[in-house]
């Protein structure tokens, strides 16, 4: 959400990774994020984050298309415009059993990717800052957040858990609806500080 | 937690010495490289035939649906049949990432992607024949519920035929989001490796900034499941209520309890086919061996055999009900189907459909690529046949004065060849510039079922239990 600076270190495996989330963790160093490449079983459990809570959302998206495909259909066949197909109960609600679960179905399925997109911030044309071009190849990409007195311990302290590569660097912290801060700005406020 | 170990019984699903960046390098290959002259062949063929198709159908809504062969006893024909054969063809796709999801099938990971590909394209070209079928066609709006000046009259909720509006719409639509969820991480790996200015606008655009974080990829594989288990009942119901078209109606040979679980197994018979069909080739041309390994295809040809039996046992099972209900006129029908004008296509059927994919139980076979290429076809043959059969039930009514005889026109015969069109252009474009095979899922089951990484486990399989799960407890 704004212009911050970074220590990003770089490791090659995954059973290198999580010793060292592991031993970060327990120094007392804030983890800002890690990007893997693929979803890591037990990552998100090793970083201390908690389980999402999207099946909750898609369950709620999947009642409100039960409700409203059921109570459309009842409204239009018993009380806007009752018809009558070959003698058969203005309220059948056996035939109404497919199209109320194709609804339940569609209404969950778009509601939760439209959350998961909303909730991880992504959509056409969002550029995120890459802290290391092969951060979707083959990297497992550490980043903590620091100051300019704590940079350079941070950064030997990361090369000492095993990363393969370290570096300190400055950007954007997160992406919410845009960018806040330019570059310019974060180097106005060290020098306000 | 999971153990990275898995026995070394068990076919690696990736072979060859893979690293993590060797998965990446192997599946991105074809698409930063130019086009091969055996891919622009292919796809302006199909561009080609895309555009008959198209003026084919442009043909019939000038002239009206009295250019195709239909007439008063049989008022569906070639396009029913074909709109069948594709929303078939269609199950696969979803049948693989779904439900051999929730049934932890691993070497679904190396299929799944180019299958979801093909379930997209099929749905679209299945959902061209009832549209093209309303005639006018300009009117087709009218099969959705809006308020309307009409009354407002909405349309027939309870009948099968808006169902299938419902349920192709909502199944082509959650089969793009649940694909498209999964290709997003891979787009974004493509992005980062990107060296021209255009191919990083456009997979920075498609890729929707994904960046790979560890929050992020857990809401995916949240996401991954519940669309998985939301898919799950939705691939059977989609079969299903295109079953309630023939079922639901009182015509003797398709009033029958017994459509719904048959015209699923049918479905992903035809479309386990049509996976193997176009993965053949691919994994030939775009040099995938390693990834859709022998393995994949074999197993793929036990799906076949299993359904392609269970299909077999229902045509039996109908012939027989047929026989012991006692019903005159459901006798009469299926005497007609095995007998009559149509005999050919019934036992086109049953030939390709129950005898020919029993070859499946010779190992042998069912481990050859060329043996898997044509029994596809074969099958998938069979299944149009299968369609066939059902629609031509319609060729003999209860007044002997309205037997008639179908037979397709250039128009209908164009438009189906314009259905091939489309499915292959999209097909074409999708294997040219998409990973055809899921990186990031690939990468996730690399050191439990990559060969290099099995090879290794030879020493583990030496140690005690207990020595094992306390070695895997302190990596963690």
């Amino acid at each position: 959400m704004s212009i911050k600076k970074f220590a990003v270190a770089a490791y090659d495996d995954e059973a290198v990774l999580f010793p060292a989330v592991k031993k970060i963790r327990s120094s007392g160093y804030k983890i800002h994020d890690v990007y893997t490449p693929f979803a890591v079983h037990g990552l998100d459990e090793a970083l201390g984050e908690k389980e999402s809570d999207l099946h909750i959302a898609g369950f709620i998206y999947g009642i409100t298309g039960t409700s409203t495909a059921l109570g459309f259909m009842s409204w239009i066949f018993t009380t806007d415009w009752p018809q009558n197909f070959g003698g058969k109960p203005h309220f059948p609600l056996p035939a109404f059993i497919p199209i109320t679960f194709e609804l339940t179905v569609l209404f969950s399925a778009v509601g939760m990717v439209l959350t998961f997109c909303y909730l991880c911030q992504i959509m056409p044309g969002v550029k995120k800052h890459i802290f290391h071009p092969r951060q979707t190849d083959d990297k497992f990409v550490l980043v903590i957040e620091v100051n300019d007195s704590n940079a350079a311990e941070t950064e030997a302290f990361l090369k000492a858990t095993g990363a393969e590569e370290t570096n300190i660097q400055i950007a954007e912290s997160d992406w919410w609806y845009g960018r806040f801060d330019k570059k310019e700005d974060y180097e106005i406020q060290q020098q306000l500080a | 937690m999971h153990l990275k170990y898995e026995s070394t019984i068990r076919e690696a699903l990736v072979d060859g010495n893979k690293s993590y960046h060797q998965v990446t390098e192997d599946i991105c290959k074809t698409i930063e490289s130019k086009p091969t002259k055996l891919w622009a062949i292919g796809f302006w063929t199909s561009v080609s035939l895309l555009l008959f198709g198209i003026f084919c159908v442009c043909w019939e809504v000038y002239w009206g649906t009295g250019v195709w062969g239909l007439n008063r006893t049989i008022g569906w024909g070639y396009d029913i049949t074909n709109f069948v054969w594709w929303i078939g063809i269609g199950h696969a796709g979803t049948l693989i990432s779904a439900i051999l999801l929730l049934f932890r099938q691993g070497w679904r990971t190396g299929v799944n992607r180019a299958a979801e590909a093909m379930t997209i394209f099929a749905v679209m070209c299945a959902g061209q024949f009832p549209i093209w079928h309303m005639g006018r066609v300009w009117n087709g709006f009218f099969v959705l519920p809006y308020g309307n000046t009409r009354g407002p009259l909405w349309p027939n909720f309870v009948s099968p035929l808006l169902w299938d509006v419902f349920a192709i719409s909502t199944y082509f639509t959650v089969s793009l989001l649940f694909w498209y969820s999964g290709l997003v991480p891979d787009f974004a790996t493509l992005r980062d490796r990107a060296k021209t200015k255009f191919r990083k606008m456009a997979y920075g655009f498609a890729s929707f900034g994904w960046a790979g974080s560890a929050k992020h990829w857990q809401r995916h594989e949240m996401l991954s499941l519940v669309l998985a288990g939301l898919s799950t009942p939705l691939v059977l119901s989609v079969h299903t209520i295109v079953s309630y078209d023939f079922a639901t109606s009182i015509i003797p040979g398709w009033h029958t309890t017994i459509f719904p679980p048959y015209f699923v197994a049918g479905a992903v018979f035809s479309g386990f086919a049509m996976v193997q069909t176009l993965l053949v080739l691919t994994r030939k041309v775009l040099n995938l061996q390693e990834y859709i390994t022998i393995g994949h295809i074999e197993a793929m040809n036990k799906v076949i055999v299993l359904t392609g039996s269970i299909v077999g046992v229902a045509y039996l099972t109908e012939l027989f009900i047929a026989f012991y209900s006692g019903v005159l006129w459901e006798a009469e029908a299926f005497r007609l189907r095995v007998l009559g004008p149509y005999w050919w296509a019934y036992w086109a059927m049953m030939t390709c459909n129950v005898v020919s994919p029993q070859l499946f139980w010779f190992k042998k076979l069912r481990r050859n690529v060329w043996f898997t290429f044509f029994m596809s076809i074969i099958v998938n043959i069979g299944m149009w046949f299968e369609r066939f059969v059902i629609m031509m039930t319609l060729h003999r009514d209860y007044l002997p004065s309205s037997w008639s005889y179908y037979v397709p026109t250039w128009p209908e015969v164009g438009f189906f060849l314009g259905t091939f069109g489309l499915f292959f252009t999209c097909y074409f474009l999708f294997a040219k510039y998409c990973p055809v095979i899921a990186i990031a899922e690939i990468k996730f089951i690399l050191k439990t079922s990559g060969q290099n990484f099995k090879d290794k486990m030879n020493t583990i399989e030496e140690k005690t239990d207990e020595h094992f799960m306390a070695e895997q407890l302190s990596h963690h």
